[in-house]
């Protein structure tokens, strides 16, 4: 068979293009293990639990917004095995303390210092939430927060996963 | 040219097209705004400087509008 330089030439850029695409974790994946991450703060246990991994910044308004409704939920379905993990990707320690002692969120709230995770995540707005499954599947990601679309949302998403057989 | 030549110059130029691969090479990622997002980056943070350089424009130029874009900041949501 003869080959075509052109052609050949053609697949590559191709591959190469294909290559440089985002490679984010996609709904069904193993999300990656938090224990693993480089955070400030102490992590709760999140073993065959359902966990919900917020991304949110002191200077993000909606991010903000979220915090009130977030307790809300911790309160609601902490006894039946949600877990909140609040990652900051503040860059500054005080800005991620200031904030926290001026919200006082009833949830774990860690930094990711070196925004190690939110980098490999590769979240696509601020705040985005992803929901973990008891085996450490991704299920969904909720982007963005804009009140109750969001709240409803993620309620139904978590009610799903706790009727779920473990 | 002769066709090996050919095909290794394509090839080169694929590879260096791959550095392309990325469409928006300087896109400041959602979780690097915090600069952005300082009020100090908000070019309409004084009104009444906006209003004044609005009609100066305005005087000058002989045209209103076309002044700024719509939304700034972390473009969170």
């Amino acid at each position: 068979m003869q080959s075509n330089p052109r052609l050949s030439a053609l697949v590559l850029l191709g591959l190469v293009l294909c290559a440089g695409a985002r490679a984010e974790v996609r709904v069904g994946a193993p999300f990656p293990a938090l224990e693993s991450a480089a955070f400030t703060g102490g992590l709760p246990a999140t073993a065959g639990k359902i966990v919900l991994v917020d991304f949110w910044a002191s200077w993000c308004a909606p991010c903000r917004d979220s915090f009130p409704f977030f307790t809300r939920l911790q309160q609601d379905y902490g006894a039946r095995g949600l877990v909140i993990v609040a990652v900051s990707v503040d860059e500054k320690a005080a800005d991620f303390e200031s904030f926290v002692k001026r919200f006082k969120p009833g949830f774990d709230t860690v930094r990711d210092h070196e925004q190690r995770l939110v980098r490999e995540v590769k979240v696509p707005a601020m705040p985005t939430s992803y929901l973990i499954d008891r085996a450490g599947r991704l299920r969904s990601i909720h982007e963005g927060f804009r009140g109750k679309p969001t709240e409803t949302a993620l309620r139904k998403a978590i009610e799903a996963l706790l009727a779920e057989k473990n | 040219m002769e066709t090996p030549l050919r095909s290794a110059a394509l090839l080169l130029a694929a590879l260096l097209l791959g550095g392309c691969a990325t469409f928006q090479p300087v896109r400041v990622q959602p979780w690097e705004r915090a600069t952005l997002a300082d009020e100090l980056m908000n070019p309409r943070r004084a009104p009444l400087d906006a209003v004044f350089a609005e009609h100066i424009l305005f005087s000058r130029e002989g045209s209103a509008g076309g002044a700024g874009v719509g939304g700034s900041g972390c473009g969170c949501n």
